[in-house]
């Protein structure tokens, strides 16, 4: 108790502090950086936060794992690939409707599969999204292959965003990359806002009865099924449009999106950034997009690197490391 | 008509074989220590490329067999020691992600010092194959399916007659009790991951010849054999040696008959069907969960 108080004390703990906080942070991001590579990681991190603070909702705090999460990422990339492509529906049209088949598809499998627990809702996730993925891959006619498919640019309003182009606003020029960022920026912000009113919405009290004991919460009267269902569709909906956007901003996509590494990057993210910690994942996910960066000078151990690294958090802070360090700076403020 | 059949057959059940000792070793880890052991795939890349690679050095093929099987049981146990039992505590999705980490720093490992390239290994027969009813029987087939039967029985003496594997059986029935009892269960743990590195290491080992061997063969190898042991319900060795061989058969005849594009996709479809209708796998027990 006394420690749930000292929390709520700090403003960097109170959700809402801490949404101001990333809101202030993003938007002076570009005053620290100079060139298009770094908005380049900017937006890219933007988009995968975004991916893990949908999934960090089910996993973090409903504590359902999904080991196939980018299955509904890549899903939502390629909608928006072959619906724009094919069938010439407008980017943002296309992103709605993949987003709302995304859901529809995510509630059909989430019913039988979400029954499951422990490791073999790990495998069933894990399953579909192997499924997606070599899908994926072999539909050529309708994904273009493992070769991959194209994306026109994003149009919002009736204006072409293209990371090639530049804008005027206001007597100001900003270029397309530029653009970018603020836009995923704001979409991660949005994705974070809706998150923290999932979590203190009956929804999100429901989840974390469930997380703690499922069977405790149904003698109290919580519809588990219902709730597991929901956050499963949300989460799901939350990749959907993360992907969508990233087909959009990179142009071009392949079955990699979809596949068994992607999605353990992303459970990655979350474990990694700190469970049921929403600003954790946005940590993690700029972490798992920065290390490859830091570690192009050891390109050969990248992987050994990245191995260790991943195991020795894991094992010293085994809470994930927001949540892990916020805890040692209270302990030592004490 | 029929050779086709007993054609697709033979490589079924090589194939199953195969994800059975993945699938073995899997079981064994869950029991001992409930932890899903993702870097299980890198026991067979150790055993593969490690052979490989010892047989590159001018050593006689038997002996580099034995050192990359004690290579790959080295590792097994030191996993235990480094990564799984300091964390021993943890939540079950951290130790996912541990064992996550420990498969991309085997494969990182097995990739700097032994390099990308595919290699393969010279059957272990000088004839290559035997014709019975019009359809082609590999001899290395034979080592495959002789080997395995071979490790599971031994497998099986060893958790029924030796002191070692009681200790193991009690460990996994109940930690405390076990402890109790005088066991000294951090060490039998170790000797379980040992065992299972050991088992993953052969099947890689002897599914080279036929198959070729690289850094990364482990990821898909690995994600069957789990598949083979959730068919069988986690933790039920039975389970793990029908699943297995389910699984190869189903694989070889989908490849076979209806399309080789989606043969990697057929271990998956299987398990979501029989997740569907049994959640708790073929063989595996109903579980009451604590309150």
């Amino acid at each position: 108790m006394k420690e749930a108080r000292a929390m709520k004390k700090n403003i960097l703990i109170s959700p809402y502090g801490g949404l101001l906080l990333l809101a202030l942070i993003l938007a002076l991001m570009p005053l620290a950086v100079s060139n298009d590579f770094h908005y380049d990681l900017l937006t890219k991190i933007c988009l995968t936060a975004t991916v893990a603070v949908g999934l960090n909702l089910l996993v973090g705090y409903a504590g359902q794992v999904s080991l196939g999460h980018a299955a509904f990422y890549g899903a939502g990339a390629y909608a928006s690939a072959i619906l724009t492509s094919q069938y010439n529906l407008s980017p943002m049209v296309a992103l709605l409707s993949a987003a709302a088949g995304v859901g529809v598809m995510a509630w059909l499998v989430g019913r039988p599969i979400l029954h499951l627990k422990g490791h073999y809702l790990s495998m069933a996730t894990l399953g579909l999204g192997v499924i997606a993925a070599i899908v994926l891959n072999n539909e050529e006619q309708l994904t273009g292959g493992p070769d991959g498919v194209g994306l026109p640019p994003l149009s919002l309003f009736g204006h072409e965003l293209s990371v090639f182009g530049e804008y005027q606003f206001a007597g100001l020029t900003f270029t397309g990359v530029e653009l970018w960022y603020l836009l995923a920026a704001a979409v991660l912000v949005i994705a974070v806002l809706l998150a923290l009113n999932i979590i203190d919405s009956p929804l999100g009290r429901a989840l974390r009865a469930l997380h703690g004991s499922e069977i405790a919460a149904q003698v109290a009267g919580v519809d588990t099924a219902k709730y597991k269902l929901r956050v499963f569709v949300i989460s799901a909906v939350y990749a959907s449009v993360a992907g969508s956007l990233y087909g959009h901003y990179s142009g071009f996509i392949t079955p990699t999106v979809a596949s068994f590494e992607h999605s353990i990057e992303l459970i990655t993210i979350v474990v990694l950034g700190g469970m049921a910690s929403t600003f954790g994942v946005i940590i993690g996910a700029a972490i798992l997009v920065l290390i490859p960066q830091f570690l192009t000078d050891f390109q050969e151990l990248e992987m050994v690197v990245f191995g260790a690294i991943l195991m020795a958090v894991m094992i010293f802070l085994p809470r994930g490391l927001l949540p892990s360090v916020l805890q040692r700076l209270q302990r030592g403020a004490q | 008509m029929f050779s086709e059949f007993f054609q697709f057959t033979f490589s079924g059940i090589t194939l199953g074989a195969i994800y059975a000792l993945v699938a073995l070793g899997f079981t064994l880890i869950y029991n001992a220590s409930h932890v899903i052991n993702f870097a299980q795939g890198e026991f067979l890349m150790i055993g593969g490329m490690g052979t490989v690679v010892l047989v590159g050095t001018g050593l006689p093929l038997p002996a580099a067999m034995v050192g990359a099987l004690v290579l790959a049981t080295v590792a097994g146990i030191l996993l235990h020691r480094l990564a799984i039992a300091p964390a021993r505590d943890a939540d079950v999705v951290t130790l996912i992600i541990i064992t996550i980490g420990a498969s991309i720093f085997l494969r990182g490992l097995a990739q700097f010092f032994w390099g990308k390239e595919y290699h393969a290994l010279p059957r272990f027969s000088a004839t290559e194959s035997l014709s019975i009813g019009g359809a082609t029987l590999l001899t290395q087939s034979l080592w495959i399916l002789g080997i395995a039967v071979v490790l599971v029985v031994a497998l099986a003496m060893f958790f029924s007659r030796s002191k070692l594997g009681k200790a193991i059986l009690a460990t996994s029935m109940n930690k405390d009790a076990a402890r109790l009892a005088g066991i000294k269960t951090q060490v039998i743990l170790g000797v379980a991951f040992g065992i299972s590195a050991l088992l993953g290491a052969a099947a890689g080992l002897i599914v080279t010849p036929i198959t070729f061997t690289a850094y990364d063969v482990g990821i898909m190898l690995g994600l069957k054999g789990f598949v083979a042991a959730a068919i069988g319900g986690l933790g039920s060795s039975t389970g793990a040696v029908v699943g297995g061989l389910l699984l190869g058969l189903s694989e070889a005849y989908t490849a076979g008959y209806i399309s080789s594009d989606y043969k990697d996709a057929v271990p998956f479809v299987i398990i979501l069907a029989i997740l569907f209708f049994l959640p708790n796998g073929l063989f595996g027990s109903r579980a009451a969960e604590r309150v």
